[in-house]
């Protein structure tokens, strides 16, 4: 960008802090309704970013799907487990923690930051947008057969796999089928 | 970043710096859009009390101003008098956000709204004309079920708790039929974007090519608001008060409004969706006179949502369940596909028009004629349908009567 604006750059604060800030909430609170509640608030920092990098389409969805679905199925779960949201003692284990998050840094570092620690120029997101220019193309590019329709369909496929799998699990067996499967 | 509209007015007052300028711009565009549903709330409630009176045969608030008008204003007074409680054993950030969040969830909806007609680049007065509005609208309006979960977990009572769980199998489930009804409108016009989809229904209006579109919606955002037949989450007789129990004063009122403004919002949104928003005659010579279209259409169906809730009982929240799974689900995914087709169909032989924001009158009628005609006979098929089953329980039921008749009779 040639002029940066004061705006944009504030934005930025904003939404790092409300990011970082909810997810050190998660992992500190005790209570698991208010670790929740934390997510939604970093995953709505998370959606403030698509806005800045003009990504409007995802940042609606980030919020439908992450906070609209699948944290508010979280603080069900949550709530249906009541004696769970009063935790006192802590369930640490500090050893493989420590290993954990150690590894995740380091697979995020050579994975994702270091192939564009250098050549990663700024970026006028105009540029950006006369090739990647709104929702269309974006839902074009999904279904056309040079975009990703391949993963697009396989993505649908396991999540279709995973949903009957759900209810398959989830279902009671029945008294005239007990026989059946024994 | 461009000035244009408030910036530049800001600018001609004497702003000098730009950024600064657009921000003031923003700042009051902001405050002006928020301000409608606040003061239009502030009637709503006086215009709901009143007709609810006039269905149950009674008059209604007459003695506060002028037929009542101010009624709401001494509620309001009354409500900022009271004591502010907060229960001890509740959560008290939690306890005192919900109703911060369930407000803000109906109001944020009115950034996209277009109010009236505009000459000039986005083609209406509106908060903001977003590429996606329409999603914008399902995404903003979920974290009205984030709100009440919380205060029924915040309160830590055991009424508000059975009411918030009742939210996430209603609100959630019904945004289902919900989501795939407003993907009608956003197919006929192309785009997300609320004022291309009042544009694409210059020559006709979507309600006439998709009126079983429009029934779904209706129903599925009677569902959303929580109002009667479907007023579950407040179900007084079974759960006190349901998730706002706990909640006194001007929180409760809280709550209270973003019902009631929820309500009107949704008729709001089904006159810009389905019959044209701001068009209507005069609109474009004088754009004010938009406005009061717009108010008028989203009255009528808020008049019906308002009917449906003070004449039909509470269903229970098996029935409501097995309504929107085994019927509503259903119909809305099968009217998707069928309309998706038909419109593919007629687009690819040339009888319907790809632009219907410039189109004709003439160029929009096959279309228009092709989609009520399948509209009809599937409804005709519906409910041939549910009469089917209905006569299927009864025989059953006369069935069932008749062996326990016999029975009875051989001892």
């Amino acid at each position: 960008m040639n002029d940066i604006n004061i705006f944009l750059i504030l934005a930025w604060v904003v939404f790092t802090i409300i990011t970082l800030g909810g997810a050190l909430g998660v992992v500190t609170t005790r209570n698991l309704f208010r670790g929740t509640i934390w997510l939604m608030v970093s995953l709505f920092g998370v959606a403030g970013y698509y806005v800045l990098l003009e990504a409007p389409f995802l940042a609606a969805v980030q919020v439908l799907v992450y906070i609209g679905a699948i944290a508010i199925l979280f603080t069900f779960a949550v709530m249906l487990t009541r004696s769970l949201t009063q935790l006192t003692d802590r369930y640490n284990r500090p050893i493989a923690n420590v290993v954990g998050a150690v590894l995740l840094f380091v697979l995020l570092m050579v994975g994702v930051i270091l192939p564009i620690w250098f050549t990663n120029e700024p970026v006028d997101p105009a540029i950006i947008n006369a090739q990647v220019q709104d929702t269309r193309d974006l839902g074009e590019a999904l279904v056309s057969k040079d975009g990703f329709v391949i993963p697009f369909e396989v993505v649908s496929l396991l999540l279709t796999a995973a949903m009957i799998g759900a209810i398959v699990i989830a279902r009671e067996v029945e008294e005239d089928e007990k026989g059946k499967r024994a | 970043m461009d000035c244009v509209a408030l910036c530049q007015v800001v600018q001609s007052l004497g702003v000098a710096d730009p950024s600064l300028a657009r921000f003031i711009g923003l700042l009051i565009a902001v405050v002006l859009v928020s301000g409608v549903p606040l003061l239009t709330v502030v009637f709503l409630i006086l215009a709901e009390r009143k007709i609810a009176a006039r269905i149950q045969d009674r008059i209604g608030p007459n003695r506060v101003g002028p037929y009542g008008l101010l009624q709401t204003v001494a509620d309001l007074l009354k409500l900022l008098g009271k004591e502010d409680i907060t229960p001890a054993a509740a959560d008290r950030v939690l306890y005192n956000a919900a109703p911060l969040i369930s407000f803000a969830s109906v109001v944020l909806i009115w950034a996209v709204i277009p109010f009236m007609y505009a000459a000039n680049e986005p083609g209406a007065v509106v908060g903001v004309d977003l590429d996606i509005g329409v999603l914008y609208f399902v995404a903003v309006a979920s974290l009205g079920t984030l709100a009440i979960m919380t205060a029924g977990w915040a309160s830590n009572n055991k009424y508000a708790l059975l009411g918030a769980f009742r939210v996430v199998a209603l609100l959630v489930s019904y945004e289902i039929p919900l989501v795939f009804a407003l993907l009608i409108p956003v197919m006929f016009a192309g785009s997300m974007s609320m004022v291309d989809i009042i544009e694409a229904q210059s020559h006709m209006w979507f309600i006439f090519m998709a009126p079983l579109a429009t029934f779904l919606f209706f129903i599925s955002s009677q569902a959303e608001t929580g109002r009667a037949p479907f007023d579950l989450i407040e179900a007084e007789s079974e759960l006190v008060a349901g998730f706002n129990i706990e909640y006194s004063g001007m929180k409760f009122g809280m709550f209270f409004a973003a019902e009631f403004l929820h309500v009107f919002t949704n008729g709001i949104l089904l006159a810009i969706l389905y019959m044209g928003g701001y068009l209507g005659f005069l609109y474009q010579v004088f754009p004010p006179i938009g406005f009061l279209w717009l108010g008028l259409k989203g009255t009528i169906f808020y008049f019906i949502s308002l009917w449906l809730r003070n004449t039909l009982p509470r269903l229970r929240i098996d029935q409501v369940m097995g309504f929107n799974w085994f019927f509503l689900v259903p119909v809305s995914i099968l009217n998707v596909i069928l309309t998706a087709l038909i419109l593919k169909l007629m687009q690819l032989a040339g009888w319907a028009p790809t632009d219907m924001a410039n189109s004709s009158l003439i160029g929009m009628l096959p279309i228009t004629i092709v989609l009520l005609a399948k509209d009809v006979i599937m409804i005709v098929m519906i409910m041939g349908r549910v009469a089917l089953e209905g006569r299927e329980a009864r025989a059953a039921e006369q069935r069932l009567n008749d062996d326990l008749l016999v029975t009875a009779a051989g001892d």
